[in-house]
C-alpha cells in the first residue's frame, strides 16, 4: 500500500486551493495539492467579470466601502448568509485584490480624464480623478450600490489563477495532477487525509495528512444546461457528505445564471450587462424595467434569471429549433470595447455561435451556475463536525452567499477564504494537539474497502449504465429541481433520485481496464452526485419557502418566520437512500443587518419575530453615532475572528491612512 | 445556430489511438461513424462516440468553452482547440491525433500539464517581487493603463501546447521553451513589478535551448488559438538578448 504524509492535503487546484495551499506552505508547512486536472486548468479559469473589492478607486465606485459591499452581500444572499462570515470576506477581499496586484495580476486600471460609458441604455460621460490614475478599476456587476468589481478585461479568473498557480510553483508546492480524492479517511471525528486514485494509473493510494481542504469548486454538472466546466461535479462535496459526519450546508441554494449562450450554456460574463448590455424579447423589447424598475437588468441573478425565464413562459421568447431564448444585446458598447473589454465573449459567440456581437445579439437563456451549498465550516474554515477537515471557495458553506452569490463574489471568494482558512490551518497544523496519530489499519481498511468498490464495478454482475443514469438524474434535477420549484415536481423528483441510487448500486462497467478508464470514472462519480442531487432535491421539498435562487411557486413568500435556518444534510449510512436533513437557526438578535426588502426582486415577506426588535436595536445604535468603525463594531463585532495579519483597515483616497488598526 | 433542413452530414472521424499503459498495445487508426448535429463541436463528437460506441476512448476536455487549454490536438494535422472546433467547418473525414512532442498518456490525451510546470519551474514564470510581502492595507502600485493592458494580451496564453506541437525546433530540441516559454518571458519582461533584468532573463533564455533556438518558422503564430503576437514578440525577445550577449 503507498503511503503519502504530508501536513496539509488540498483537494482541488484551483483558485481557492492554490490560496489556501500558498499561506500553509509559507507558514512552514508541507502542502500537497491534489487536482483532477493541470491547476490552471481548473474552472475558476471561466470567471469573466471580475473580483468584488471595495476600493472604491473610480469615480463611480466613490463611497464604497466594507459598510456597504457587506449590505449589498447580505441581501444578495437573501439573509442565508453567516453575517459574522461576510464582515471577515468584505474587510479581507480589498487585501487580497492588492496582493495579486503585487503577485502580477495585471488588474485593468483607471485612466484620468473623461470616458464614455453606457448606463441603462444611454450613453454618460464620467470624469475619473487624477489621482486615481493607474489604480485598480471597477466596473457595475448585479446587485450591487457601487461599481466594485475589479477586473481584468474578461479573462479576471484567466488572470488570476495564472498569478497564483504561478505562485504556488514560485513557492515550490507540488500539484499531483490527474489524481481524484475517493473518500476521506476518518475516525472517531477526525479527519486524516484521503484515499486517492491515479486517473492515469488507476493506482490507489492513501495520502495522510494533519490537515485536509476542500477546495474542488461546485456541482454543475448536476443538471443538464451548465455553465460549468465538464470537472464540476461536486466530488468533494460527495466524499464530504460520505464520511456520515460531516455536513453540507444549503445544498437546494442552486444559482442559474441569466446568461447562458443558447443552447450550450457556455458563459458570457454579467459584465456585458453591468458595462451597459440589454436583454430583449423576441420582438426586441427590453424587458426587465417592466419587472424591476429599480435594479433592470442589473438585480441580483437569482431575480433576473426567474423574471426572463417568466418572460419566456409568457411566450415572449425567441424561437429556435432547440427551444426557446431570449437576446442579449452589446451592440451598443461599440465595437472598440467588446473587443478589448469583452474579448472572451467575442470569442465564444464567433467560435460557437457563428454571432459576431459587434453587430448582432446573443441568444442566451438561464443556465446552472453556482453550488451556493457546500461543507459547512465554522468562521475558520473547519467542519464543526470533523475535526481537522477544512474546506474554501464554492465547494465550501462558509457562508456568504447564503441562498444566492453576488456576481464577482465567487472569484473574490476563493483567494479571500484561501488567504483566512489557510491561516487557520496553519495555526491547526502548528498545535501538537494536532500531530498525526494514525493508525494504519484504519488506512489500510479505508483504501482496500475502496478499492473492493472499485472491483464490484469491473468484475461485478451489475447490469446498470452509468451515463443512463447519470442523464436521467440532470434531466430530473432541471426539468424538475431548476429555477422555478414545485411541491408536487420535488417530491417525485426525490422518489426517481432514490430510485436511481438503487440502481447505482448496481452499475456495471463494460471497459475492464483498471488504469486510465473514463468509464469506470463516471460510474464511481455518477454513484457520488446521485446523493449530492437528492440533497439538493430533498432540501428543496422540505424547504416550504422561497429564497434567493430557492424559488418555490407554491411557497413564493420569504418566510423569516420558520425558515431563516440553514439545511444541514448528512448521509448517514451506505444503505440509506436519503439524507437526514437538520437545521441551524440563524440568530437574528446578532444580526447586523436583520431581515427586510432586499431592493429588488418580491417586497413580500413573513418576519421573524425578533427582527422588529433587533432592527430597533440597530437603530438606536446607529443613532448614538461615532466613526463607521465603532458602530460596525458595536453592531456585530468581528475583527477577533480574523487571522492578526489581515486586521489592518483599508486605505481608501476617501479614506486615507491612519494610526491604529 | 443555424437551422438546417438538408438531411445531416455522416462524419467519418479517424482517431489515432494508443495506450502506453496496456502491455502490447499498438498504434493505429481508429474509425468511428457519426451522425453531425447542428452545432456540433469536436467535443460534443468525442463525448458522443464514447458514450455510444467506445468507452475506452481517451481524451481531455475541462471547460468546453476554448479558455482552459485542455483540448489540444492535432486536427487533420494541424494543433487547435478541439472544443471551439466545429465539425461544420471541416469535411466529413476527420484525423484527429494526439499533440507532438508531449508525453502520451493515452489516444488524445497528452501530458502538457507536466511539461508546462517543468518549463514554469525552469524560466521562473512568476513575478520576483522587490519585497517579498505586499502591504495589503495600503492602496495599491500605480500602473499606467495601457501597460496594464500590454501585459495582459501576453498573460492571455493558456498553456494548450498547440505552439509546441506546431514548432519545428521542439521537434529536435527536446529542451526547447518553445513560444509559451518565451511568450511568458516576453510578458515578465514588460512588467515593472518583476526586478528582474535583461541579464537574468539571458541567463534563462539566452541559448539554443532559449530564443536563439528559434529558427523563425513561425509555426507557433500561425496556430496560437489565442492569437497571441508570437512572431513580434520573439523577435523583439531575440534581439534584447543578442544586445544582453554582445556586451
Amino acid at each position: 500500500m503507498k503511503i503519502v504524509y504530508t501536513d496539509v492535503l488540498v483537494i482541488g487546484g484551483g483558485l481557492a486551493g492554490l490560496r489556501t495551499a500558498v499561506a500553509a506552505k509559507r507558514r512552514g508547512h508541507d502542502t500537497i495539492i491534489l487536482s483532477l486536472v493541470p491547476a490552471k486548468r481548473s474552472h475558476s479559469k471561466a470567471a469573466q467579470g471580475g473580483m468584488q473589492a471595495s476600493l472604491a478607486n473610480v469615480t463611480k465606485g466613490r463611497g464604497d466601502n466594507e459598510d456597504v459591499h457587506f449590505e449589498d452581500t447580505v441581501r444578495g444572499s437573501d439573509w442565508g448568509a453567516d453575517q459574522e462570515v461576510v464582515r471577515m470576506f468584505v474587510d479581507t477581499a480589498p487585501k487580497a485584490v492588492r496582493e495579486l496586484a503585487g503577485w502580477g495580476v495585471p488588474w485593468s486600471r483607471v485612466g484620468r480624464g473623461d470616458r464614455e460609458v453606457v448606463i441603462n441604455g444611454q450613453k454618460v460621460t464620467i470624469t475619473e480623478r487624477d489621482e486615481a490614475h493607474g489604480t485598480l478599476a471597477q466596473r457595475d456587476f448585479g446587485g450591487t450600490k457601487k461599481w466594485r468589481t475589479c477586473y481584468v478585461s474578461d479573462g479576471t479568473g484567466h488572470a488570476m489563477i495564472t498569478a497564483v498557480a504561478d505562485r504556488a510553483i514560485a513557492e515550490q508546492i507540488p500539484v499531483h495532477e490527474r489524481t481524484e480524492a475517493l473518500a476521506l479517511i476518518h475516525d472517531a471525528g477526525r479527519c486524516y487525509g484521503a484515499v486517492v486514485r491515479n486517473l492515469i494509473t488507476g493506482e490507489l493510494a492513501a495520502y495522510v495528512a494533519k490537515a485536509t481542504a476542500i477546495a474542488t469548486g461546485g456541482a454543475g454538472r448536476l443538471y443538464r444546461v451548465t455553465t460549468n466546466a465538464v470537472i464540476c461535479e461536486g466530488m468533494g462535496h460527495a466524499i464530504a457528505l460520505e464520511t456520515g459526519v460531516a455536513a453540507l450546508g444549503n445544498m437546494e441554494a442552486v444559482q442559474f445564471h441569466p446568461t447562458g449562450i443558447f443552447p450550450a450554456g457556455i458563459l458570457v460574463t454579467e459584465g456585458c450587462r453591468g458595462d451597459g448590455g440589454l436583454l430583449k424579447d423576441a420582438d426586441g423589447n427590453r424587458f426587465m424595467p417592466d419587472y424591476e424598475p429599480e435594479r433592470k437588468e442589473l438585480a441580483s441573478r437569482d431575480v433576473v434569471s426567474r423574471r426572463m425565464e417568466e418572460h419566456i413562459a409568457k411566450g415572449r421568447g425567441a424561437k429556435s429549433r432547440f427551444g426557446d431564448h431570449l437576446w442579449l444585446d452589446v451592440t451598443l458598447l461599440g465595437e472598440q470595447h467588446i473587443k478589448q473589454n469583452l474579448r472572451e465573449v467575442y470569442e465564444i459567440c464567433h467560435y460557437f455561435l457563428g454571432v459576431d456581437p459587434v453587430r448582432e445579439w446573443i441568444p442566451v437563456r438561464p443556465a446552472q451556475h453556482y453550488t451556493m451549498g457546500g461543507l459547512r465550516t465554522r468562521p475558520n474554515g473547519e467542519s464543526p463536525t470533523l475535526k481537522g477537515l477544512f474546506a474554501a471557495g464554492e465547494a465550501a458553506c462558509w457562508d456568504i452567499h447564503g441562498f444566492n452569490r453576488l456576481g464577482g463574489n465567487s472569484v473574490a471568494e476563493t483567494v479571500v477564504s484561501g488567504m483566512i482558512v489557510g491561516e487557520f490551518i496553519a495555526d491547526f497544523c502548528d498545535k501538537a494537539e494536532n500531530d498525526l496519530n494514525v493508525p494504519i489499519g484504519l488506512v489500510r481498511d479505508l483504501v482496500d474497502s475502496e478499492r473492493a468498490k472499485l472491483d464490484a464495478m469491473l468484475e461485478g454482475s451489475g447490469a446498470e449504465d452509468a451515463t443512463e443514469l447519470k442523464v436521467r438524474m440532470q434531466n430530473i434535477m432541471t426539468d424538475k429541481v431548476g429555477i422555478f420549484r414545485r411541491g408536487e415536481d420535488l417530491k417525485s423528483a426525490v422518489e426517481a433520485l432514490q430510485q436511481l441510487v438503487e440502481r447505482s448500486r448496481s452499475i456495471g462497467v463494460h471497459y475492464k481496464a483498471t488504469g486510465a478508464n473514463p468509464e469506470l470514472v463516471t460510474a464511481y462519480r455518477t454513484q457520488k452526485m446521485l446523493k449530492l442531487a437528492l440533497a439538493i432535491a430533498h432540501g428543496a421539498a422540505t424547504r416550504t419557502e422561497s429564497r434567493g435562487a430557492h424559488y418555490r411557486e407554491d411557497y413564493p413568500r420569504r418566510n423569516d418566520a420558520e425558515w431563516l435556518k440553514r439545511t444541514l444534510a448528512t448521509w448517514r449510512s451506505d444503505a440509506d437512500t436519503l439524507p437526514q436533513l437538520a437545521y441551524e437557526a440563524l440568530d437574528v438578535t446578532k444580526m447586523e443587518l436583520p431581515p427586510g426588502w432586499r431592493g429588488y426582486g418580491e417586497r413580500d415577506y413573513v418576519d421573524h419575530p425578533d427582527t422588529a426588535a433587533r432592527a430597533a436595536e440597530v437603530e438606536k445604535i446607529r443613532r448614538r453615532g461615532g466613526d463607521r468603525y465603532a458602530i460596525q463594531q458595536a453592531l456585530m463585532p468581528f475583527v477577533h475572528l480574523l487571522p492578526e495579519r489581515f486586521r489592518g483597515r483599508n486605505e481608501r483616497f476617501d479614506e486615507p491612512k491612519a494610526a491604529g488598526r | 445556430m443555424k437551422d438546417t433542413t438538408t438531411e445531416n452530414r455522416q462524419l467519418k472521424i479517424s482517431v489515432l489511438r494508443y495506450n502506453p499503459q496496456v502491455p502490447g498495445d499498438r498504434p493505429r487508426l481508429q474509425t468511428y461513424d457519426l451522425e453531425e448535429a447542428a452545432g456540433m463541436t469536436l467535443f460534443i463528437a468525442l463525448n458522443e462516440i464514447r458514450e455510444k460506441q467506445d468507452p475506452s476512448l481517451q481524451f481531455d476536455f475541462v471547460c468546453r468553452a476554448g479558455i482552459c487549454g485542455s483540448c489540444g490536438m492535432m486536427i487533420n494535422g494541424r494543433p487547435g482547440l478541439a472544443c471551439r472546433t466545429l465539425t461544420m467547418n471541416l469535411g466529413p473525414e476527420i484525423t484527429l491525433a494526439p499533440l507532438p512532442v508531449f508525453e502520451l498518456i493515452g489516444d488524445l490525451s497528452v501530458n502538457t500539464g507536466k511539461w508546462m510546470r517543468a518549463m514554469s519551474e525552469r524560466l521562473e514564470t512568476w513575478v520576483h517581487m522587490k519585497q517579498q510581502e505586499v502591504d495589503l492595507t495600503r492602496i495599491e502600485e500605480r500602473m499606467e493603463p495601457q501597460l496594464a493592458e500590454e501585459i495582459y494580451l501576453l498573460d492571455r496564453c493558456i498553456e494548450c501546447g498547440c505552439c509546441i506541437a506546431g514548432c519545428g525546433t521542439a521537434r529536435m530540441r527536446e529542451a526547447f521553451v518553445g513560444a509559451v516559454g518565451l511568450n511568458k518571458i516576453a510578458r515578465f519582461r514588460l512588467d515593472p513589478r518583476d526586478g528582474r533584468t535583461d541579464e537574468d532573463y539571458y541567463e534563462l533564455i539566452g541559448d539554443d535551448d532559449g530564443v536563439f533556438g528559434c529558427m523563425s518558422l513561425l509555426g507557433c503564430h500561425d496556430v496560437c488559438p489565442k492569437n497571441l503576437p508570437l512572431q513580434t514578440r520573439i523577435a523583439f525577445l531575440r534581439r534584447k538578448m543578442v544586445a544582453v550577449g554582445l556586451k
